[in-house]
């Protein structure tokens, strides 16, 4: 097993263009270490992207944040600024696993592991952020809900690697928060996760949204049903409830060790719902 | 040995939080477990597993491993005579050799997903993995069964052709999965019932859960060219090991030697052998030491879960409040071989309370899951989770207090056991009147926010035990136990010993003595270590201070009655006094060639007397209605120690205890695939309670000396896990007013009867 | 495949290893380095027991690739106590009988200190939070707590 570790995209993009057996990136390694002492996935070609200095960087761009994809959520919550602009997208993050793990896993390999119940990435689709690609025929943009189409399978061409987000620019009285639910109070996979971002004007009123939901289908739904619940309301208990029944709508979940399909759609619209509550509080007091 | 604890010698040590001896080297990582050791030389072993649940054994073909470069043994049932059928206890339940040799290598079927097929020794553990997957086994699949209730339907499939339910009249002439039925019987229930005003009757059902121990198993052998074998194993007892082994592979036990390291947990689960008898046939055959460790996945595959079961408990009781009448029946999952705990769950089904007329019929059922070892109490929490239950619903009917209730039924000293003993001193009333007393029982509760109590027993075990104290040639005091230390115990028996001899608590040095050099001690189980140990650690001072005193008397040419030991010393009395001094145990140990030789003693006893220790749980918890979850708010142990010798680590026992029962019955269970594959063999999914999880855990000793034991000591290590579920159960019961019947009360079990009682319009 | 020949500083020492890629830096630790201390509990992340530090971040030793570790600084369990003098957790770990089995001790104390570098008045809440990677299944928790909680209490004081 070769492990490489290029200190530039072009090297990384080179590595993986050129590997002829199965070839894996590694950031934070939470998923892949595992996979790899499970006998999940046996690689040939392990590349590490963590020298490679857009992967690492948290910089302002035209308003927004560029995030680079191999960032710590630990890195993430110390940020001085990102938490009072994102907190939705900053908690996510930092609910992954434990300590430890937030001590290393990353946003771009939440993503590219190809859970649809990565916490993060909820929260990623419903600020709107959107993935930077490098690959052989050079870059590109993709939304963040269009980069993973199903469990394990992403829309990635071979050779290529998520590079960064981007967080779009925040209009005044905008806030997230993302919220799941685990039987426990840490450590689980999210049963149900739900990410919502809005801005809400002076007299209360929502003007924008993004809903996106987690672990209740095969891939992590944006779910614009639920968003049209929201926008124009002043979230209140008919706006809720609008808002729950879209997210139930929304939730095509599978049974299995951490929960039937019934709970995870019961409880897509309380979180949804919660998640919501919080986001618009947020939103207020910015 | 019935002195009391009134004639004890004065406590300086006994009683208080002392440091214990072997903490520094824990703190700082020095402290050596069993995954900790290496010798020049090892081979790393392996072990192959079955991936089905049920499957007849066709062929094993080791060829191509063998000849893989780096393999230097492979064992397989081949290489393990079979054991003619006998039954050995095992910790506190028993076990039989001829499944004992079945279990730790399958023979002719696989009968469980993980049981092990093969195992093999190479120079590292990349050649071991792949030398795993080319040994070629040829498995003709069987249907299988889980569930304890399908496995006992005629026609289920069956696990083993010469299983033939004992306990049963007349026997049977069919093979079955029940191996056997037990029964108690008290009085004469039907009358009994006749007599009750009011009678609950209900079926509970629990999933099968694992001790959860952190540290996986672990063992080092190291076979001689003349079969004498060394091995360090991670072990509640490195003695029944020794036997067990010796059996397994036809070696004296004089020839094998075992060390137990330091242990990371047990539970009971490290009762039993799995790696052991492996790694000392793959060391035999290979003539270099075999190294042997599990993963996470194989404890969940393939070491001992608890039972899960199915328990109906009908109880009646008087209006006033009397319990009059009480009917359990219990099927106990045993896993693929027979022996799960329900003879135990049966007798402490209803010991904690004074019934008339009782009958307890438990069944042990066979199915395709692994072996079931001891946990903590094993078969207690079961039976008493039900028996709990459906005492707190007569409470609710008879609109009486629960803790009154439980009060007023509660065994006392005298009352007879249905299982037979009639009960001395404990401590049940003062554990529920501590419990009464505190300000948690008296806060108020919010909605959704619940209450419940329960109590629990476990009998507790002495059993052999050997111990001993030398005296130094500086005074200082070796103890050598024989019994893994899982929580303290070196620390309570130092105290024993330093206020015993009256020196220094920081001159007494104890350790674990390997099998060579002590008498055979039972394990570590059975809440047995601390009390059993410290009879022995008395047992062995006293021959050092009758030693001392006629040593004294040689030297000052004194009769015994001019002598006495008192304070570390050997005292000169009357006008002894007026000619010579004092002398103290380092003086002695100067002069200990002259006056006979070395100085110590040996405690070799076979500890009888073990009193029961019962205890009370309380707890408070909230649901979140809209998702199901719950979260413990608040939780109060009281329990009878009879005399703490360590109160820290009794306080820890009882914390420790509460946890597990927090997540036995919140979420813990093992969850099976329609394959018969376990779906959550690791710490992700196979939930735990985590920091966060819970609360502090108020513990309140009570301590209700035992007379048998000269300082008053009862065990106290497994009675903590047996009150949990019933209490949470019944707190979940207050909070929202659906009794739960099936653990664990996980979320979306809770919503959807949440949401089931709202739909029916049940408020 | 040829090894990898890594140069690290561990508990302030250089050391230099040999691995291979697919071995973990808790693998190194324990089979090539000899630190027996930090321990493999279930070799996914889920335990904490072989909780390090790398570069002053909290870990766990089982999600970290030898290989990536070169340059990097490593502090573990046998790095804690400064010569005969244990860090005040470890220390009170002993008074408050936070430990039974101990097995999870070396992960609780390694990641109880890098607490106790960010704030030194934690509430009990964030003790837990911070410390929910780390299992323990004999003490249920509450002398860890106390023993972290009285540290921090004891260090504000100076």
């Amino acid at each position: 097993m070769r492990y490489e570790a290029p200190e530039s995209l072009e090297g990384a993009v080179a590595l993986l263009a050129a590997a002829t057996g199965d070839s894996r990136v590694l950031a934070g390694g939470t998923d892949l270490l595992v996979q790899m002492r499970t006998d999940i996935v046996d690689p040939e070609l392990i590349v590490d992207i963590k020298r490679i200095p857009e992967t690492r960087a948290i910089t302002e761009e035209k308003g927004g944040w560029r995030i680079g994809a191999a960032v710590t959520g630990a890195e993430l919550k110390e940020h001085p600024r990102l938490t009072h602009v994102w907190p939705g997208v900053v908690e996510a993050a930092n609910l992954i696993g434990s300590t430890q793990v937030q001590g290393r896993a990353t946003l771009g390999g939440n993503l590219c592991n190809g859970s649809p119940a990565a916490d993060s990435v909820p929260a990623l689709i419903a600020a709107g952020a959107v993935a930077t690609l490098a690959g052989p025929q050079g870059t590109r943009d993709l939304p963040v809900e269009d980069v993973m189409l199903g469990p394990r399978r992403l829309a990635l061409r071979k050779g290529e690697i998520v590079v960064s987000f981007l967080l779009p620019p925040r209009p005044k009285g905008s806030s997230d928060a993302y919220l799941r639910f685990i039987p426990r109070t840490e450590m689980d996979i999210a049963v149900v996760g739900a990410g919502v971002s809005l801005t809400v004007d002076g007299a209360g009123s929502i003007t924008a949204a993004r809903v996106s939901l987690g672990a209740v289908a095969a891939r992590v739904l944006l779910v614009a049903e639920a968003a049209q619940a929201l926008i124009g309301s002043r979230l209140d208990r008919p706006a809720q409830e609008r808002l729950e029944a879209a997210a139930r709508a929304a939730c095509r979940p599978i049974d299995d060790k951490r929960g039937t399909t019934e709970f995870r759609i019961e409880v897509a619209g309380v979180l949804a719902r919660r998640a919501a509550l919080i986001a618009l509080d947020r939103a207020r007091t910015s | 040995m019935a002195e009391t604890m009134t004639n004890g010698p004065s406590q300086t040590y006994v009683g208080t939080r002392t440091i214990r001896p072997d903490g520094v080297d824990k703190v700082t990582g020095r402290a050596r477990f069993g995954a900790d050791f290496d010798l020049p030389g090892q081979l790393i072993g392996r072990v192959l597993r079955s991936p089905h649940a049920h499957a007849r054994i066709v062929s094993i073909d080791v060829s191509k491993a063998a000849a893989l470069p780096g393999v230097k043994a492979i064992v397989t049932r081949d290489d393990f005579a079979d054991q003619p059928s006998e039954f050995i206890p095992a910790g506190e339940m028993m076990m039989n050799y001829r499944d004992v040799v079945r279990n730790v290598m399958a023979r002719e079927k696989a009968l469980y997903e993980g049981h092990a097929v093969a195992a093999v020794a190479a120079t590292s553990v990349a050649i071991a993995r792949r030398a795993l997957k080319l040994i070629d086994v040829t498995y003709e699949v069987l249907p299988h069964v889980i569930d304890v209730v399908e496995a006992m339907q005629p026609g289920a499939p069956l696990l083993h052709p010469d299983l033939f339910t004992a306990g049963v009249e007349p026997k049977p002439d069919q093979p079955s999965n029940i191996a056997k039925r037990v029964e108690i019987k008290q009085g004469d229930i039907e009358a009994g019932f006749t007599k009750a005003d009011v009678i609950v009757e209900r079926e509970f059902k629990t999933a099968a859960v694992h001790q959860g121990y952190l540290e996986p198993h672990a063992a080092l052998a190291s076979v001689s060219e003349d079969g004498s074998t060394e091995l360090w194993c991670s072990t509640q007892g490195h003695f029944i090991v020794r036997a067990h082994c010796a059996r397994l592979l036809g070696l004296d036990i004089g020839k094998i030697r075992v060390t137990a390291s330091e242990i990371g947990g047990g539970f009971g689960g490290k009762t039993v052998v799995y790696l052991e008898p492996l790694a000392i046939a793959l060391s035999r055959k290979a003539k270099r030491p075999v190294k042997m460790v599990m993963s996470r996945e194989e404890v969940f595959k393939a070491s001992g879960p608890t039972s899960g079961a199915t328990v109906r408990v009908k109880l009646g009781a008087t209006k006033d409040g009397k319990f009059v009448a009480a009917f359990a029946e219990l099927k106990y999952q045993a896993g693929a071989f027979q022996g799960s705990p329900v003879q135990p769950g049966t007798m402490c089904a209803f010991a904690p309370y004074d019934i008339e007329h009782v009958h307890v019929i438990g069944y042990d059922v066979v199915s395709n899951r692994p072996k079931v070892a001891a946990y903590r109490a094993p078969g207690a929490p079961i039976s008493e989770y039900a028996v709990e239950s459906v005492v707190d619903e007569i409470a609710k009917k008879l609109d009486i207090d629960p803790i009154d209730l439980r009060m007023q039924n509660a065994a006392h000293e005298g009352t007879k056991a249905a299982y037979g003993p009639k009960f001395g001193p404990i401590g049940l009333e003062e554990t529920l009147n501590a419990v009464k007393k505190t300000e948690h029982w008296n806060t108020p509760l919010r909605k959704w926010q619940g209450r419940g109590v329960a109590s629990g027993f476990w009998f507790n075990i002495g059993g052999e035990t050997c111990a001993s104290l030398t005296v130094n040639e500086d005074g200082t005091i070796s103890l050598m136990a024989g019994t893994p230390d899982i929580g303290g115990l070196r620390a309570s028996l130092a105290a024993v010993a330093a206020d015993e001899l009256g020196v220094p608590y920081d001159k007494v040095q104890p350790i674990i003595g390997d099998t060579g050099s002590l008498g055979f001690n039972f394990l570590t189980g059975g809440s047995r270590s601390a009390f059993s140990g410290s009879m022995a650690i008395v047992e062995a001072a006293k021959q050092i201070k009758t030693d001392l005193c006629a040593r004294a008397c040689k030297l000052w040419e004194a009769e015994p009655d001019q002598v006495e030991f008192s304070g570390g010393h050997v005292k000169p009395l009357g006008a002894l006094a007026e000619k010579v001094k004092p002398m103290s145990i380092a003086d002695f140990a100067k002069v200990a060639g002259k006056t006979g030789g070395p100085i110590g003693g040996v405690g070799r006893i076979n500890a009888q007397g073990a009193g029961p220790s019962f205890g009370t749980h309380l707890v408070d918890l909230e649901v979140d209605p809209e998702t199901g979850r719950v979260t413990i708010l608040r939780y109060t142990v009281a329990q009878d120690a009879g005399r703490a010798l360590h109160p820290a680590y009794v306080e820890g026992q009882f914390q420790g205890g509460a946890v597990q029962g927090i997540g036995w019955a919140l979420n813990e269970e093992y969850i099976y695939g329609p394959d018969g594959k376990l779906q959550n063999a690791g710490f992700l999914d196979y939930r735990m309670p985590v920091a966060s999880d819970v609360p502090m855990i108020d513990a309140i000793l009570v301590e209700v000396g035992n007379p048998k034991h000269p300082y008053g000591v009862r065990g106290v290590g497994e009675t903590p896990i047996v009150p949990p579920l019933g209490a949470i159960a019944n707190a979940m019961e207050n909070a929202t007013g659906i009794r739960f019947t099936e653990l664990p009360m996980s979320p979306p079990r809770v919503l959807r009867a949440l949401k089931e009682r709202s739909l029916s319009g049940r408020a | 495949m040829a090894k990898h020949h890594i140069e690290a500083v561990v508990n302030g020492d250089a050391v230099e290893f040999l691995c291979e890629t697919e071995e973990t830096l808790l693998d190194v630790l324990r089979d090539t380095l000899h630190l027996t201390g930090s321990k493999e509990g279930c070799a996914s992340g889920d335990c904490g027991a072989c909780s390090v530090m790398l570069d002053g971040r909290l870990v766990c030793a089982c999600l970290v690739l030898g290989c990536e570790v070169g340059g990097r600084h490593v502090e573990t369990i046998e790095g804690m106590a400064k010569g005969e003098t244990l860090h005040p957790l470890q220390q009170r770990f002993l008074e408050h009988a936070a430990l039974q089995c101990g097995i999870c001790t070396p992960g609780f104390l390694v990641a109880g200190k890098a607490l106790l570098e960010r704030t030194l008045s934690p509430t009990e809440t964030e003790v837990r939070y911070w410390l929910a990677g780390n299992l323990c299944r004999c003490t249920g928790y509450d002398k860890i707590v106390s023993a972290v909680m009285d540290t921090a209490a004891a260090m504000r004081k100076g």
